[in-house]
């Protein structure tokens, strides 16, 4: 009994020394050194500063910019909250959303909770959109991780004559821009064919800078 | 279901079937001592570990000790990271400040519990909660700890199987040294460098502090992901480094990496079953084990994937496409990431179900019913569709005892499993484990949806227990019966609405996850010690095939069969009738 009690302290320390330290600061050391820019957290940055990470989503708003999915991380976009809206499909919550108001009659918007309802209302209305026309799956749902980089394809189509106006450049050129940027499935079968929305956005505005300060 | 849907998992099943073979084979080898491609660069630091534990490499344990040994290894454990996650405040590499405000006792309870047992269940959010160093040291020695148990728990079990008259079952401190050298470490050392190129961040840097293109700040935690994430996949275990887990972009950032990791997942527990054939001389057993693994995940596999392509008909009537289209996926997009889309992300929640893993890669919340049945009947299955690694293969043999005692009971003979008599003392012994697991799933599910709690107080502030469901409804119950499945069944995975992170549920799910671990080795171990001693008696005519198509969907049987009698009940009051709701459009 003894002899087993001795034997898994050392064993245990002896995890916590090798697979616990060891193991991670020389996969680091490595990491950083094949690959620095992803160890590093594929981070973008523009005049010396940090703007993102590739990786990571970003809230975007304005109507010259391409915008992500919708986001429950956090207050939206929050990386140290990371999450989806854990709803599920009988949800009153997730379809119509949740519209409270505060005693004196005004809406309670930091309470306030967009349902897929409310979403594709909204994204209908951004881009012009008929009433009744189809959107793609992911432009009225909210996101696994609250961060997904990517929207479809079709999601980026939809937004490029809206961004396009606002840029004032023809469609066409942010059409092309789009579909540019449109990464296919790995080798033909895994995933989903996907648009990257911050890579998209800096090409944008890399492209068309003058326009852009407006 | 899409072309590519099927297409993915055929090219998935078929890797694994590829691959089960040549790591199967190379476990044996390990496990036996024999010599492998690696053994000259790996065997000085086995040698070495031995020195410096004091292990004596030849002797061999009684399942007594050997459950002893097993039980005080997983102890030590749970108490460093019990300390250590209440004192990371004073540790290093904590650049957020967390300390043991964050870390409550009940929390620190509940997850140094579910870490030890491979459960990996969070009831926090870790890039809030848990520092660099808790991450990577307190949490992640769990990773490979219990994998390496799991393992060597099997492998045990597997020589009471095999062995004549035998007292003692191997040496846990040598099959523990021996899973975690040869086979966690090779694999985890490549893997982790492949996660890194594809993005995921390695690295020991402050939270960054990001200033977006609309001019707001971003803070970005970072760490050690790729050195976590490798072992996290590769021991079933599934404790994730950021709280969206694998649907975070850091810790799952591309297809390949999703692919990757949903391989990981099987690629031990399904080498296993190879390793058994191959270690009982009939390596046609090895596959009749994989065979009824591998029908209960395809079909698990093909429902779930059709269920979420299928998606919210409430949904498709605010005019959001559920039919697939180029350009965008369709099907239920709720909680999944678009480089995933529908397929990877069902098939990701079969696997991890199947196996113990529970890690996700969207949202199993916000799956459609039967979407989320799927993974919950996995969990369910007592975790033997592959299951972890070790923990699949014990449990799928304890149901191969069950199913040969039905057997013979049918024709009246004296059951039989690999030329060994099974007797009263090992059917009383499977039929334990699995009663117990059901009992605390059940037991502890009534418990939490009846108990009343003082609101505001310290056992529940949200007050009765089913007050912290996120969803109303049938949706409600089914996030609390997940919960202590996934407790129970060391899965880890959540219906993740659930506000756990209170002492009530931090204290019965933990429970709940000792009980599914260590209720269901010892026994196991018993009946590996009781099988050891025993003579083989010769096949006969009247002898049932253990290695034929019959046995394999008997073997289905018993497992749908069990599963299905004891839990029916509790499914239909949560998925299934949220189904049928759903059709009639009905919202809570």
């Amino acid at each position: 009994m003894l002899k087993q009690i001795k034997a898994s302290i050392l064993v245990t320390l002896l995890f916590t020394l090798s697979m616990g330290l060891l193991f991670p600061c020389v996969i680091t050391l490595l990491g950083k050194a094949l690959f620095p820019f992803q160890a590093n957290g594929s981070l973008i940055t523009k005049d010396g500063v940090v703007i993102g990470s590739k990786l990571i989503a970003q809230s975007f708003t304005s109507a010259k910019y391409f915008q992500p999915r919708a986001s429950d991380a956090g207050s939206g976009y929050d990386p140290t909250s990371s999450g989806g809206t854990n709803l599920g499909p009988t949800s009153q919550k997730l379809i119509d959303g949740a519209h409270p108001l505060l005693p004196n009659g005004k809406p309670d918007t930091a309470n306030a909770f967009s349902g897929i309802a409310d979403l594709a209302t909204a994204y209908r209305a951004e881009n012009g959109l008929a009433a009744d026309a189809p959107l793609p799956a992911d432009a009225a749902t909210y996101s696994a991780s609250g961060l997904d980089p990517d929207i479809s394809p079709m999601n980026a189509h939809l937004q490029a004559a809206r961004v396009a106006k606002a840029r004032g450049v023809p469609v066409s050129d942010v059409e092309r821009l789009v579909n540019s940027h449109t990464r296919g499935r790995t080798f033909g079968v895994l995933g989903e064919p996907v648009v990257n929305v911050l890579e998209l956005n800096l090409a944008l505005d890399k492209m068309y800078p003058a326009k852009c300060l407006e | 279901m899409t072309f590519n849907g099927i297409l993915q998992i055929l090219l998935f099943s078929g890797i694994i079937i590829l691959l089960t073979k040549p790591m199967g084979l190379y476990m044996a080898k390990v496990f036996q001592g024999e010599k492998t491609l690696l053994y000259p660069i790996l065997r000085p630091l086995e040698v070495a570990s031995y020195k410096l534990c004091g292990v004596d490499e030849a002797e061999e344990m009684h399942w007594v000790t050997y459950a002893v040994a097993m039980l005080l290894f997983s102890l030590t454990g749970l108490l460093i990271t019990y300390v250590l996650l209440r004192f990371q405040g004073h540790l290093p590499l904590n650049p957020q400040h967390f300390g043991a405000k964050q870390m409550t006792p009940d929390l620190a309870f509940n997850t140094s519990v579910s870490f030890t047992t491979n459960t990996n269940w969070q009831s926090y959010t870790p890039e809030s909660t848990v520092s660099y160093f808790s991450n990577m040291v307190s949490l992640a020695i769990h990773n490979w700890m219990s994998a390496a148990t799991g393992m060597a728990v099997a492998i045990a079990l597997v020589r009471g199987l095999v062995r004549k008259s035998a007292k003692s079952i191997g040496s846990f401190w040598v099959d523990t040294a021996r899973a975690t050298i040869y086979v966690l470490l090779p694999i985890c050392f490549v893997y982790s460098l492949v996660l890194i190129w594809q993005g995921v961040p390695q690295n020991f840097a402050p939270y960054v502090q990001a200033h977006t293109l609309e001019g707001a700040t971003q803070s970005i935690p970072q760490g050690a992901v790729a050195s976590q994430e490798s072992i996290k996949m590769l021991g079933t275990n599934g404790g994730g480094i950021f709280n969206a887990n694998s649907a975070h972009p850091y810790e799952n950032p591309t297809p390949l990496t999703n692919f990757l990791e949903m391989i990981s997942i099987f690629l031990i527990p399904a080498g296993l079953t190879y390793t058994f054939g191959r270690m009982v001389g009939n390596t046609r057993q090895g596959w009749a084990i994989f065979g009824a693994m591998g029908i209960l995940f395809l079909v698990g596999a093909f429902v779930c994937c059709h269920a979420e392509q299928a998606g919210n008909p409430m949904v498709a009537k605010l005019g959001v496409m559920t039919a697939a289209a180029s350009g965008q996926p369709g099907g239920n997009m709720e909680g999944k990431e678009t480089r995933f889309g529908i397929t990877d992300s069902a098939l990701f929640a079969t696997i991890t179900t199947d196996a113990s893993c529970g890690a996700v890669n969207a949202m199993h919340d916000s799956f459609t019913p039967i979407g989320g049945l799927v993974p919950l009947a996995n969990i369910l299955s007592g975790e033997v569709i592959f299951g972890g690694v070790g923990a699949g293969l014990y449990g799928m043999l304890m149901f191969a005892v069950i199913a040969v005692f039905i057997a013979g009971l049918m024709v009246g003979r004296t059951p039989e499993y690999l030329g060994k008599k099974i007797e009263q003392y090992e059917v009383k012994m499977a039929m334990l484990a699995t009663l117990i697991l059901a009992a605390s799933i059940l037991g502890f599910t009534a418990i939490a949806t009846n108990m009343h709690i003082h609101p505001k107080g310290y056992w529940n502030a949200p007050g009765d227990s089913w007050n912290n469901v996120n969803n109303n409804g049938a949706h409600g119950f089914s996030e609390i019966f997940y919960a202590f499945a996934s407790a129970t069944g060391n899965n880890g995975s959540a219906f993740a609405g659930l506000n756990a992170n209170t002492p009530f549920y931090n204290l019965t799910i933990g429970m709940a996850a000792l009980i599914g671990r260590f209720l269901m080795i010892i026994p196991l171990l018993a009946v590996a010690g009781s099988m050891a001693k025993k003579i083989p008696v010769p096949a006969t005519s009247g002898t049932f095939p253990t290695d034929s198509g019959t046995f394999v969907l008997l073997l289905v049987g018993t497992v749908v069969i069990v599963g299905a009698l004891t839990f029916f009940p509790a499914l239909a009051l949560g998925p299934i009738v949220e189904h049928f709701q759903m059709m009639q459009g009905k919202l809570f």
